[in-house]
């Protein structure tokens, strides 16, 4: 079995399908609708034969299912796949939300003349880039789907947006990820120079590790604000609010539940292992940002009016969390750091996709639109407040699991740090609840019962798109050991390269002067 | 006294060239005026490719191609990077021509009949439904020569006569609009005169030069530069104007002023030909200039250019920004290309292959950005300024992909030739210790994503008015210019693997 491609295929079978998808003319959009899903939904079934050939022993190699074709020899430029625990978790998520995207948007674009196969062919398009960030196993081919992806992304917010100011708004993500993404060509283009002309990320990681010093600091930098800026990290996060209020529900469910993701994946993958002195030397400023970015966040989605830019900042909040398990460079707070990506993907993704079915009722996403609206929609609203609950780590909920498990990590290696992001949690229960409590209870707005569509609850599509999400949070937050088990190998590869070293032997003739 | 031995094989591209442009003009005089336009055209493309052909014939080759005896007199060094640009210039011109030669998009193409009618006067409107002149290909053809004479040119009098080869015929050609005359006029005059300025800048700084080397050889003056004892001051006065007049001709800052009203002044096709082959041709004049004349005083020149670098740069990006009208954004995107391009310059040796590529994959995306330019009409008249192209994804969508991907391009997005030339580019730059250029030149390319950005939000996001351009289907002329362009873009950005490998090869001066 291990002899099929099928990391190959991950990446081929959207791609082939967005091409598929593309060609199809205006008129045949339902069939563009079921080719597309058709098409997630293989890529869906390679995930499930990959999991099954994984090998999650501890001895296991780092990366399996490994394949290189080789493609720019001059460059070391190889299309070399390969996938760890990490890579794997966040596979599964993006082969699972695709198609539920999929199937949020399928109504959505009845109403207005735009073309539904260009539209599905982007979000495959997307999908396949996004395989293809996790699965590379060379810097140079990591970057070429990490700057391409910017691209459908940008169609998918400025043309099948919503609102004024959805062409600001992709140009703003585009502006923003690019001038990150091309810092970062600088720093590849340095650690290539440097290490003497290696791309391949394996032989990076078992060569000798560089030389601490001015170089590495600026090498990390530069990585690590392109990646921030694509997390978003604080203060690098201004983006993300205005592209998920402006990206279609589904869409903005992807930019967040799994786009991001990519930023605090590629930290872990590439950060630490190529430039650990810097990351040791940057980590108490970038716990720094992360906890201002929980604190900050979460006050900043209070006050929101809007939805989807509420959901939005909640997710800074919670990549807050996921900074500070990483660089607090324990084994639990970074498992808790992973699963928190895995997590918060479901149960944002579900948040969003639920704002997204609400707002399509309702015609807006402003909060002062709606109250008292669970009269109506009960069902809607249970898996709304289930979403939110789940968002606001409920125990009981998949991200309770995660957030508990950065905050045990992170007291045993810095309390007062657990401590003021544990004020987050508190904070998180104050943003959710309120916002549920202005749309969904209380008086009800007169004007929800102008609006028919507010009348109808969750359809059958509706309901089984919603079902998966909501099975894979109970099940997780209760039984979340395989994930754990999943992870942990390529955890304490990861960490070892920052751990302390065993009793740090002094060097020779290096007086500190 | 030996005899002179002359490489005809090696100098075949440039005589095929000239030879031809000859018998073009020769066939103004005999060939009926109805049966011109496909014999002129049928010879430019066969010429052009003849020329490629030849060109390719040479490859390898690392020679003079005069000598007498044992000694080789250096005007013409056939070496790698001359006969890389060469190829280069012949397979861009002939895409170029083949635009030059549409005649479906305003009837009769894009050409003035005669130049010497008053602007809007009668006569002139008189004229606008009379074909164009067919002694524009003759004029390309010397232009293409001349080009193809300059990257190969080992002194700086050969160097000199090649300039003045392919200036000439473009301040002409420049002039010669059917549709907004007057502008076009004054897109040649400003050329000529900036152009003639810059030419005399030429002349001194070669006769500053010759008095600190007692050579024009660039050789020569490379090994004056370390041994000579005559004042350094004669070298840095020379270095400094020869370098404004090869500046010039590559529309670095802050000698690019003519760029934009030229570029928008003259008929798209000539703007194409600038943009594409004349970018090439100067970079090559550049790139021997300092690698093979003037790099022994490398510490003489490297911080001025390093300055003009960065200006340039950050100046074409910033420019970009504001412009309104899509040929003079292309203008200044061309010139803060020229900034990028200054990086390889500056880094010398190592960097000369990926320059070269970078000047490959430019020159096939910029011909085809301004080939459909070219191709956007309101009415009879190209519809340049770019609120007119609001909406044109609905429209066109043909066409505004193709433009959205020339733009991706532009802007340095992955699996597009703009993303490996600037890969390449950039990465010889850090090889050579630049980093700091490499950091403004990324800066830069984000800035200048945001007018390309705004292109396609015009494209695709925008409603079109109801009286939007339309795109005229393109005739196989303008199609085959459009598809070879796009097509160049996607493969050298999918798969440079090949084109890489013969810039490397090829990237050696002959040493002397």
């Amino acid at each position: 079995m291990n002899e099929l491609p099928l990391l190959s295929a991950l990446v081929a079978v959207p791609l082939i399908g967005a091409i598929i998808v593309a060609s199809m003319r205006r008129e045949q959009a339902n069939a563009a609708k079921w080719t597309a899903l058709g098409f997630a939904g293989a890529v869906a079934l390679i995930t499930v034969a990959v999991a099954a050939g994984f090998d999650y022993g501890a001895d296991a190699e780092w990366l399996q299912l490994t394949e290189t074709y080789t493609w720019i020899e001059a460059w070391d430029l190889n299309l070399s796949w390969g996938v760890d625990g990490i890579a794997l978790l966040l596979v599964a998520l993006t082969a699972g939300l695709t198609p539920i995207a999929m199937l949020a948007a399928w109504r959505d674009l009845d109403a207005v003349q735009r073309s539904v196969p260009t539209f599905f062919a982007l979000v495959l398009a997307l999908e396949a880039a996004m395989l293809a960030t996790f699965l590379a196993s060379n810097v140079l081919l990591f970057y070429f789907f990490f700057e391409a992806m910017l691209v459908p992304m940008y169609f998918l917010i400025g043309s099948y947006g919503s609102g004024p100011r959805r062409q600001y708004a992709a140009v703003k993500f585009f502006l923003y990820s690019l001038l990150g993404g091309l810092l970062m060509l600088v720093a590849v283009i340095g650690l290539w120079v440097n290490n003497g002309g290696v791309f391949d990320w394996q032989t990076l990681v078992a060569s000798e590790p560089m030389e601490a010093g001015t170089l590495q600091n600026w090498l990390f930098l530069g990585f690590f604000v392109a990646f921030a800026i694509k997390a978003p990290f604080f203060p690098f996060h201004t983006w993300l609010p205005d592209a998920g209020g402006a990206a279609p529900a589904a869409i903005a469910a992807l930019l967040v539940g799994v786009m991001d993701k990519i930023g605090t994946f590629a930290i872990l993958r590439y950060c630490l292992p190529l430039f650990p002195d810097a990351t040791r030397t940057f980590a108490p400023w970038v716990i720094g940002m992360s906890v201002i970015g929980v604190i900050y966040a979460a006050l900043v989605a209070i006050g929101q009016t809007d939805l989807k830019r509420l959901v939005a900042y909640t997710s800074i909040a919670h990549f807050g969390f996921i900074g500070v398990g990483i660089f607090a460079f324990t084994s639990s707070s970074a498992t808790g750091a992973i699963l928190y990506m895995f997590n918060h993907g479901l149960a944002t993704g579900l948040l969003f996709i639920v704002v997204g079915m609400l707002a399509l009722r309702r015609g807006s996403s402003s909060i002062g639109d709606y109250g008292g609206a669970a009269k109506t929609l009960p069902l809607l609203a249970g898996v709304f407040l289930f979403a939110g609950l789940a968002s606001l780590s409920l125990p009981g909920t998949a991200p309770f699991v995660s957030e508990f498990l950065v905050l045990l990590g992170t007291f045993s290696a810095n309390e007062p740090v657990a401590v003021v992001a544990t004020l987050g949690i508190i904070l998180a229960a104050a943003y959710v609840l309120w916002m549920y409590q202005r749309t969904m209870q209380g008086t009800r707005n007169p004007a929800l019962d102008e609006v028919p569509a507010m009348k109808r609850d969750l359809t059958i599509r509706e309901k089984a798109l919603v079902a998966p999400l909501v099975i894979a949070i109970l099940g997780f937050g209760f039984y979340p050991q395989p994930l754990i088990d999943a992870v942990t190998p390529a955890v304490d590869n990861t960490l070892q390269f920052v751990q302390d070293e065993p009793a740090e032997v002094p060097a020779a003739g290096d007086a500190n002067e | 006294m030996s005899e002179m031995h002359i490489d005809w094989a090696g100098l075949s591209p440039m005589i095929i060239v000239f030879a031809a442009a000859f018998v073009g003009l020769l066939f103004e005089a005999v060939v009926p005026k109805t049966k011109r336009l496909p014999v002129q055209v049928a010879l430019a493309i066969a010429a052009l490719a003849a020329a490629f052909i030849a060109v390719a014939a040479n490859a390898g080759k690392s020679a003079t191609a005069f000598s007498t005896g044992e000694t080789d007199i250096g005007s013409v060094v056939l070496d790698g990077p001359g006969l890389f640009l060469q190829g280069t210039i012949a397979i861009l011109a002939l895409i170029a021509v083949l635009l030059l030669a549409e005649q479906r998009t305003t009837k009769g193409g894009d050409f003035v009949n005669e130049a010497a009618v008053v602007a809007d006067s009668a006569a002139d409107v008189a004229q606008r439904r009379e074909p164009g002149a067919t002694e524009i290909f003759p004029l390309a053809l010397f232009a293409v020569g001349g080009m193809m004479m300059f990257v190969v040119s080992g002194d700086l009098l050969t160097m000199f006569v090649a300039l003045e080869m392919l200036s000439l015929p473009l301040y002409l050609l420049c002039g010669l609009a059917k549709r907004r005359r007057l502008i076009s006029q004054e897109a040649a005059l400003k050329y000529f005169l900036l152009g003639a300025f810059a030419s005399a800048f030429f002349v001194y700084g070669m006769a500053m030069l010759y008095g600190f080397a007692g050579t024009i050889d660039l050789n020569g003056i490379n090994q004056a530069g370390i041994s000579s004892g005559e004042p350094r001051i004669l070298l840095y006065i020379g270095v400094g104007m020869l370098a404004v007049a090869l500046l010039f001709k590559a529309a670095a800052v802050p000698f690019h002023m003519w760029t934009p009203d030229v570029y928008t002044g003259a008929p798209t096709p000539v703007t194409a030909l600038m943009a594409g082959c004349v970018k090439v041709a100067a970079f090559g004049g550049l790139l021997r200039v300092f690698n093979v004349g003037l790099e022994s005083s490398a510490w003489d020149w490297h911080m001025i250019l390093t300055v003009i670098a960065i200006a340039t740069m950050i100046g074409g990006a910033f420019f970009a920004v504001t412009q309104r009208n899509i040929k003079r954004l292309l203008a200044y995107s061309s010139i803060a290309n020229a900034g990028y391009l200054l990086i390889g310059v500056i880094a010398l040796g190592d960097a000369v292959g990926q320059t070269m590529f970078y000047l490959a994959a430019y020159g096939f995306t910029v011909i085809a950005a301004f080939a459909v330019v070219s191709l956007v009409r309101d009415g009879d008249n190209e519809a340049t300024d770019l609120s007119r192209w609001a909406g044109l994804g609905k429209n066109s969508p043909g066409t505004a992909v193709i433009f959205t991907i020339l733009m991706l391009a532009l802007a340095g997005i992955p699996f597009t030739s703009g993303f490996t030339a600037k890969f390449g580019l950039f990465s010889a730059g850090v090889e050579a210790g630049e980093v700091g250029l490499v950091v403004v030149g990324v800066i830069s390319s984000a800035i200048l994503a945001f007018p390309y950005l705004r292109v396609v939000v015009l494209l695709w996001l925008n409603e079109p008015a109801p009286d939007a351009p339309t795109v005229n289907l393109p005739s196989p002329m303008a199609g085959t210019v459009v598809a070879a362009g796009v097509a160049a873009t996607i493969l050298l950005g999918v798969a440079p693997g090949f084109l890489l490998d013969i810039a490397s090869q090829a990237s050696t001066y002959m040493a002397n």
